[in-house]
């Protein structure tokens, strides 16, 4: 029987004001990712919580992308710095859970972003699926 | 938990059925248990469409909905709005993104994005099982605006604000006001000058109080947010004293001593500009400025003027403003060398400069040096690009080309007008320009995309060739004294600006509006609006229609002294904190507090500080903060659907 091969998922936490309008975007000019990229939205990348992360991987996804504010967010000048935290925090739950940390990635996106986002996910995919 | 939730999946006319099987979503979400009814429409935002769900709510008892359609950017006030006119409370209504996150996202793949489809509808459900009923909540707002671009538009956009009673801030970067327009001649239809409808505008505007014009400045930084944005804004030295009472002959000395001279941008080039200039007599504001890029400083205008201070320093200045709105303009679309012999046959100019030489020629038409006669238009160029960037129709070209060949008729003896179109459009009122053109003599000839106009130098002679479609495909030659190009519209090269600001840039690269017919001049950044020829190509008369829209929606925002917000709140569960600090020393609005409650200290949300931001979310060692509408079992809930 011939295997069928899918596409690595990926959940991606993007941000109503800055990130989601670059995903928005990169439909809106046709440029083309994985359709096994889905996306949940919340008001600022520091406030995605470990365990959604983790829940995440539980659930059955291949990889979690923060599509994180950067230095662009509205929130807090210290949105980088405790996005970058909490990703790093997670990164060591996934380790004590034996979930390799490359199945997490954040990158800073802008309300302009689309190019780079799509560059992101057809990477991000191409290294899970490696 | 809600248990009668109405699904409705929109077509979008076919901007989402093209690439989703809608029927098949349909089928697989109305099995949902929660789910009394679900619906497929062509327009779910379609007034009989509302009509329907309101219906629907009402007769069936929907307790939640869920409408998949566009982005929620767009549309997500229009169906809270439906929801409310129904009794139910806007937050119990659920938007999901179909179209820009999934149709037009895999129009490459349609099974795919139908899969990918009927997960986010469920997730869709899922959400709006777990959604509350919720109260917006309200912060303050400075009833202030920021105008970047003393163009017309942004002139008529800061007279507009400040006559609804708004505080103005009109920011210029160059040194003069009026931007392009002042470099224009008579206009159509009302036969003023740029200049006299610039000056007009200008004296308007120093009638307000409640306007401050800023010229020679840029936004430097931006923080805060929409109701309460905090902008830094840099202003260039003028090095003119700012109380100085132009002497215009002591003025023409200090241009004459001058040593620095470069190619006049006002005049596109076709004469030279000093260090020290003013473009007009009548430019505003009435003194003259000294170009700080070219200035070499070497004083000689400051001993014939003692008006010129050279020591001036660039300022910083912090503004507080509600709302900010760019009204940036456009730029003419400067052809590649060699294309249609631009700079590569001498006799052939853009369309722009034409203007400028027939200001600057008054009595006869030369260019270096020879008379003209015959001048060849040739249209489209830089617009409606087969194989370039821009496929767009800059809209305005056609108008202001057939208007300049009348002017030049209408100027000068003996001139024989030849337009090599891709076909005209002069929309409108510009129809009777059109009419006018053909009647005085102009001839009109025609090419396909596929067949372009060429222009090419033979012994000295530049003849422009086309295979005119209106005369049967016949090859038919125009020996030009000039050759014209009347060149598009593209967005301004410098955009520093859009690196602080962010706003979306469309395929065109003009600045891109949420809608363009639902909110045409507002972007994804709450608060930063766009109007004029940023956005698009746009003739004088649109970009002021544009910036007046802007205006009111400006008005709108800011000047009910508060702005709504989603009453997106921390929560702290009151039996699992323990008091650590943590979510305190994270948030950046001071929204929290310790409190005593039965023998133990607890975490408090100050709700008013709040702003729903989440930060204090994940440092919480016991998990004792949820954020309203993105709790746990909304978020996990939706996740365990879409992995499915």
């Amino acid at each position: 029987m011939e295997e069928v091969i899918t596409a690595p998922k990926i959940l991606v936490f993007s941000t109503e004001k800055i990130s989601d309008p670059a995903i928005d975007l990169a439909g809106l000019l046709k440029k083309h990712y994985p359709p096994t990229v889905y996306t949940i939205n919340i008001p600022c990348s520091s406030a995605v919580k470990s365990r959604w992360v983790l829940h995440a991987f539980e659930a059955g996804f291949d990889g979690v992308f923060i599509a994180a504010d950067g230095t662009d967010c509205a929130y807090s000048e210290t949105c980088t710095e405790r996005t970058g935290e909490l990703v790093k925090k997670t990164h060591e739950l996934m380790k004590d859970r034996n979930i390799d940390p490359i199945r997490l990635k954040m990158a800073a996106i802008c309300s302009v972003c689309s190019e780079p986002f799509v560059k992101h996910m057809k990477n991000f995919v191409a290294a899970l699926s490696n | 938990m809600k248990k009668r939730i109405g699904v409705y999946i929109c077509q979008c006319g076919s901007n989402i059925s093209d690439y989703v099987d809608v029927e098949k979503v349909n089928e697989i979400v109305a099995r949902e248990q929660a789910v009394a009814l679900s619906k497929i429409t062509m327009f779910a935002c379609a007034d009989s469409a509302q009509n329907e769900i309101i219906e629907d709510i009402e007769k069936q008892k929907l307790d939640a909905i869920v409408v998949a359609s566009c982005s929620p950017k767009l549309h997500l006030f229009t169906f809270r709005n439906v929801a409310q006119r129904a009794g139910l409370n806007p937050y119990n209504y659920i938007q999901v993104n179909l179209r820009e996150q999934c149709s037009w996202a895999h129009s490459d793949n349609p099974p795919k994005a139908t899969e990918k489809a009927i997960k986010l509808v469920m997730a869709g459900i899922e959400r709006a099982k777990y959604s509350q009923a919720l109260a917006p909540i309200s912060i303050p707002s400075v009833n202030s605006v920021v105008v970047v671009g003393a163009g017309i538009g942004g002139m008529r956009a800061a007279i507009e604000l400040a006559d609804m009673g708004s505080e103005v801030f009109l920011l210029e970067r160059e040194y003069f006001v009026g931007g392009r327009s002042s470099q224009w001649n008579e206009l159509f239809t009302t036969n003023e000058t740029g200049r006299e409808v610039i000056s007009r505008l200008y004296k308007t505007i120093m009638e307000y109080n409640n306007i401050t014009l800023f010229t020679g400045a840029e936004i430097e930084s931006k923080s805060g947010s929409v109701g309460n944005f905090d902008i830094k804004v840099k202003i260039k030295p003028r090095h003119v004293k700012p109380d100085c009472k132009l002497d215009w002959d002591k003025f023409k000395k200090a241009v004459e001593v001058c040593p620095v001279e470069f190619d006049d941008p006002f005049n596109f080039g076709l004469t030279k500009q000093k260090a020290i200039y003013k473009n007009f007599p009548s430019e505003f504001p009435e003194i003259p400025a000294i170009d700080v890029e070219h200035c070499t400083k070497c004083m000689k205008c400051s001993d014939i003027c003692s008006d010129i201070d050279l020591n001036q320093k660039e300022e910083v200045l912090n503004l507080n403003a509600g709302s900010i709105l760019l009204t940036t303009g456009a730029s003419p679309y400067e052809p590649k060398e060699g294309e249609f012999g631009y700079k590569k046959i001498d006799n052939v100019i853009t369309l722009q400069q034409l203007k400028r030489l027939i200001e600057l020629r008054p009595d006869v038409l030369t260019y270096h040096n020879k008379k003209i006669q015959n001048v060849a238009f040739i249209y489209c160029v830089g617009s409606r690009q087969v194989d370039g960037e821009n496929r767009y129709c800059s809209r305005y070209c056609c108008t202001s080309a057939i208007h300049t060949a009348i002017m030049l008729k209408e100027n000068y003896k003996k001139i024989n007008n030849f337009h090599f179109t891709r076909g005209v459009r002069t929309y409108g009122k510009q129809e009777i320009l059109y009419n006018k053109s053909s009647k005085q003599g102009d001839i009109f000839f025609q090419s396909f995309d596929d067949s372009p106009t060429e222009v090419i130098s033979v012994n000295g002679q530049t003849i422009v060739k086309i295979k005119d479609i209106l005369t049967t495909d016949k090859e038919l030659e125009v020996v030009a004294d000039l050759v014209v190009l009347v060149t598009g519209m593209v967005p301004r090269q410098n955009n520093s600006i859009n690196k602080i600001l962010k706003v979306p840039i469309g395929r065109d690269k003009f600045y891109n509006e949420i809608h363009p017919k639902l909110r045409p001049v507002e972007t994804v950044i709450d608060g930063v609006l766009i109007a004029g020829s940023c956005q698009a190509p746009l003739n004088i008369t649109e970009s002021v229609k544009s910036a007046l829209s802007a205006s009111s929606k400006v008005n709108s925002l800011i000047s009910k002294g508060e702005i709504e917000l989603e009453p997106t709140l921390a929560e702290i569960d009151d039996e699992s904190c323990t008091w650590c600090d943590k979510c305190q020393s994270v948030c950046p609005y001071n929204a929290i507090d310790i409190k005593e409650e039965e023998g133990k200290s607890i975490a408090v949300i100050i709700e008013s500080n709040c702003k729903g931001c989440g930060i204090c979310l994940p440092v919480c060692p016991s998990n004792s903060i949820q954020l309203i509408g993105y709790s746990d079992v909304e978020i996990e809930s939706m996740i365990d659907v879409l992995a499915c």
